[in-house]
């Protein structure tokens, strides 16, 4: 009999010791900060709540950033943290609908995000709900070669004549006008989202990604075509599919290529391979249609509450203090990268200076192709661009795959 | 404990207990039976999960819905998956040369020099390393602008190949890396094949004028035949399951190019960007297939030898 008891109790005991940290208030939070600016980031973010909220204990789990993507179904399903990082947008979509995201509407309420995040409120919003708070934002644009510009005579171009004229003459001179490195995929839909965007707007480009619009349409066809007249000349480096984003930023900095379309993230590895700001500048994608309003790309990075989460409470007073505009502008200077909250301050660096007038000014912001279409239809669509980045004179035929794809996509 | 329990003081001689009775049928069973279940739970019982799950539409974390054939009627109208079976079988073929390759390399260093020893374990190398050092080190020498082969093509004059970036050369310049470890496992069975070849035979072929060739085709080879059908398997399953290299080289690009039927099978249900469930699992059905028919000739022949086909 006593044996029973015995073990019960033990079993209670074991259980209390696995459960008495959660009561406590503690809260469990995963990140894909492995580089070392983020992580620096979010150490600062997590010492700042501790001290503002000294009883609630903070464990952090750093996830290696790619394994990050798979781990996350996991954790969501088997052993939810209180906070989970991701991104917003489509991206998020999967996990709203098959309901492990909680619902955050109140954090936005009682904290006046609507109004102090407006710019992302958007991209957070799914079924007019929150699922999230967004923390931090980049700006994509064309990164330069001060200097081989100005030895050859180039002013920034604002239209696209300029542009083709400006890479023809940089052609000319011996230097491959621009770097890219499409092996990751990725990097190739940084120009179809920003000939896309400036060709047919960013109404056209949402729907687009939504899967409203076959990809067999003229206007993107047009986009192809503004594309195809870069490829042609052979504007872009060669061997592009081998190399990956990082391998094209040496071609900048050996002063090889010109120009790198890419996000704010590029400009920390080009300095620290010895370009100055005298030598590396920013301009914002020229005009193709003057009648098409300036819509920019701006990925933004987010922190989400998942449904299994156990200590929400504290999760939610977390996202508030996330949301604080002195913490936002604290974290950013860390990052090197632009605060959401439109009260905090902007980091003194010129990159992200101009990057903030920019995406002020912008008429909408995009999250990026793979982040604003499905997974499926954004996997097959940077293969294609990566196809025709290769092979201009398959167009077509990659349109018309694409629209397969698209039609079972969206059904 | 206090009842009392009555033991039968003896039993009863006419009748022997079952167990006793049938304890040589079942010792064998009770034996088999933690692999067994092993083999059940982590074999059998997920390859028909797999043909389960490949009816469905899923991925991974929401509702199932299912769907019938559907995923394998979008798999027959599918160019990647073409292009991942044409390749599969571009590394079949092609894989296949690491047989004679081994041997080659194999009755090359079958001979008694100083430092043989040496010899053999520099060229077992390769197998040695993971498969993923490999194809760093192969992604290496392609590499445009500073790659080894870059510059020997530069040298030679015959202009900048990015192999890894170009479809027409992908696919052979994976099984190039593939190849370098999977010769060296051919040669390792080939070199232990060759111990056992008797001396007496190649005596006698020698003493009837057999030289060079005809004592290789004719004497040789076919004291190998257990060292060629062991080394074939192998390289069949290595061609077949060759994930890692195209993984680690390429990631299936460019644009698709370099996929195998693994590959696609992981990008569509794992990957970052996949998360089809049903529909990687209809990959795998076709791919265990394919396999199937190399496995039952496998099987078919090894049962045949030893019926005393020999």
């Amino acid at each position: 009999m006593n044996r029973y008891f015995a073990g019960a109790a033990s079993a209670l005991a074991i259980l209390g010791w696995l459960a008495a940290p959660v009561a406590a208030g503690t809260i469990v939070v995963n990140t894909d900060t492995s580089d070392p600016a983020p992580k620096q980031a979010f150490q600062e973010l997590i010492d700042g709540f501790k001290e503002a909220h000294p009883d609630v204990q903070v464990t952090w789990n750093v996830f290696d950033h790619e394994g990050y993507k798979t781990s996350i179904r996991n954790f969501l399903t088997a052993d939810a943290p209180d906070i989970a990082a991701w991104y917003a947008g489509n991206r998020m979509v999967p996990y709203v609908d098959a309901g492990l995201f909680e619902d955050v509407s109140d954090v936005w309420a009682d904290n006046g995000l609507d109004e102090s995040m407006k710019s992302t409120a958007e991209s957070m919003t799914l079924d007019g709900k929150k699922w999230g708070v967004p923390y931090t934002y980049y700006q994509w644009g064309v990164y330069y070669r001060k200097d081989i510009f100005a030895d050859l005579g180039i002013e920034p171009p604002t239209t696209w004549d300029a542009f083709l004229a400006a890479c023809a003459k940089i052609k000319e001179s011996g230097v491959t006008p621009i770097a890219i490195g499409t092996k990751a995929l990725w990097p190739t839909a940084g120009w179809f989202d920003y000939l896309n965007l400036r060709e047919n707007g960013y109404e056209f480009h949402m729907e687009l990604t939504g899967g409203n619009v076959p990809y067999t349409d003229d206007r993107v066809k047009a986009v192809f075509d503004r594309w195809r007249a870069l490829l042609e000349p052979g504007y872009f480096v060669e061997n592009h599919a081998a190399l990956d984003w990082q391998d094209a930023l040496p071609l900048l900095v050996q002063g090889q290529a010109a120009m790198y379309l890419i996000g704010n993230f590029a400009v920390a590895p080009l300095r620290e391979a010895g370009l100055t700001d005298d030598q590396l500048g920013f301009m914002q994608f020229p005009v193709i249609n003057p009648d098409v309003p300036m819509a920019e790309d701006a990925p933004t990075d987010t922190l989400h509450i998942p449904a299994n989460a156990s200590n929400k409470e504290d999760a939610k007073k977390f996202l508030a203090y996330l949301a604080q505009p002195d913490v936002q502008s604290k974290i950013n200077a860390t990052l090197g990268q632009l605060p959401v909250n439109n009260e905090s301050e902007v980091p003194e660096d010129p990159f992200l200076k101009q990057g903030f007038e920019m995406l002020s000014g912008a008429s909408a912001l995009a999250q990026f192709y793979d982040r604003d279409a499905v997974a499926e239809m954004a996997k097959a669509g940077m293969e294609g661009f990566q196809e025709f980045m290769v092979k201009p004179d398959r167009g077509e035929q990659i349109l018309k795959r694409l629209e397969k794809i698209r039609s079972r996509v969206y059904k | 404990m206090a009842t009392p329990v009555v033991m039968p003081v003896t039993a009863a001689p006419a009748q022997k207990s079952w167990w006793k009775a049938n304890q040589r049928r079942l010792a064998p069973w009770i034996f088999l039976a933690p692999g067994v279940f092993m083999f059940l739970v982590y074999v059998i019982i997920p390859i028909f999960e797999s043909m389960w799950i490949s009816f469905y539409d899923w991925d991974g974390i929401g509702e199932a819905t299912w769907i019938g054939w559907g995923n394998y009627v979008e798999l027959f109208d599918d160019e990647a998956f073409y292009t991942s079976l044409k390749n599969n079988v571009i590394w079949l073929v092609l894989y296949m040369l690491a047989v004679p390759a081994g041997l080659l390399i194999a009755i090359f260093l079958n001979q008694n020099v100083v430092g043989i020893r040496l010899y053999k374990s520099l060229f077992f190398f390769p197998f040695v390393i993971s498969q993923v050092v490999v194809g760093l080190i192969f992604a290496w020498f392609y590499a445009p602008n500073f790659g080894l082969l870059t510059q020997i093509l530069a040298w030679l004059g015959m202009g900048d190949i990015a192999i890894l970036a170009d479809e027409r050369f992908v696919t052979y310049g994976i099984i190039a890396a593939g190849l370098w470890p999977q010769i060296a496992y051919c040669m390792i069975l080939y070199l232990t094949g060759l111990n056992n070849v008797s001396p007496d035979q190649i005596e006698a072929a020698r003493l009837d004028g057999a030289r060079s060739w005809r004592m290789l085709w004719h004497v040789i080879i076919p004291q190998l035949r257990p060292a060629t059908f062991i080394a074939v398997v192998v390289t069949v399953i290595g061609a077949l399951r060759s994930f890692d290299l195209v993984s680690i080289m390429t990631d299936g690009g460019p644009y698709g190019s370099s996929r195998v039927l693994s590959f696609y099978m992981y990008e569509q249900a794992l990957s970052e960007y996949g998360f089809r469930m049903g529909y990687g699992a209809a990959i795998a059905v076709i791919l265990f297939l394919i396999m199937m028919i190399f496995i039952t000739g496998f099987i078919w022949k090894m049962v045949s030898d030893e019926r005393g086909g020999r």
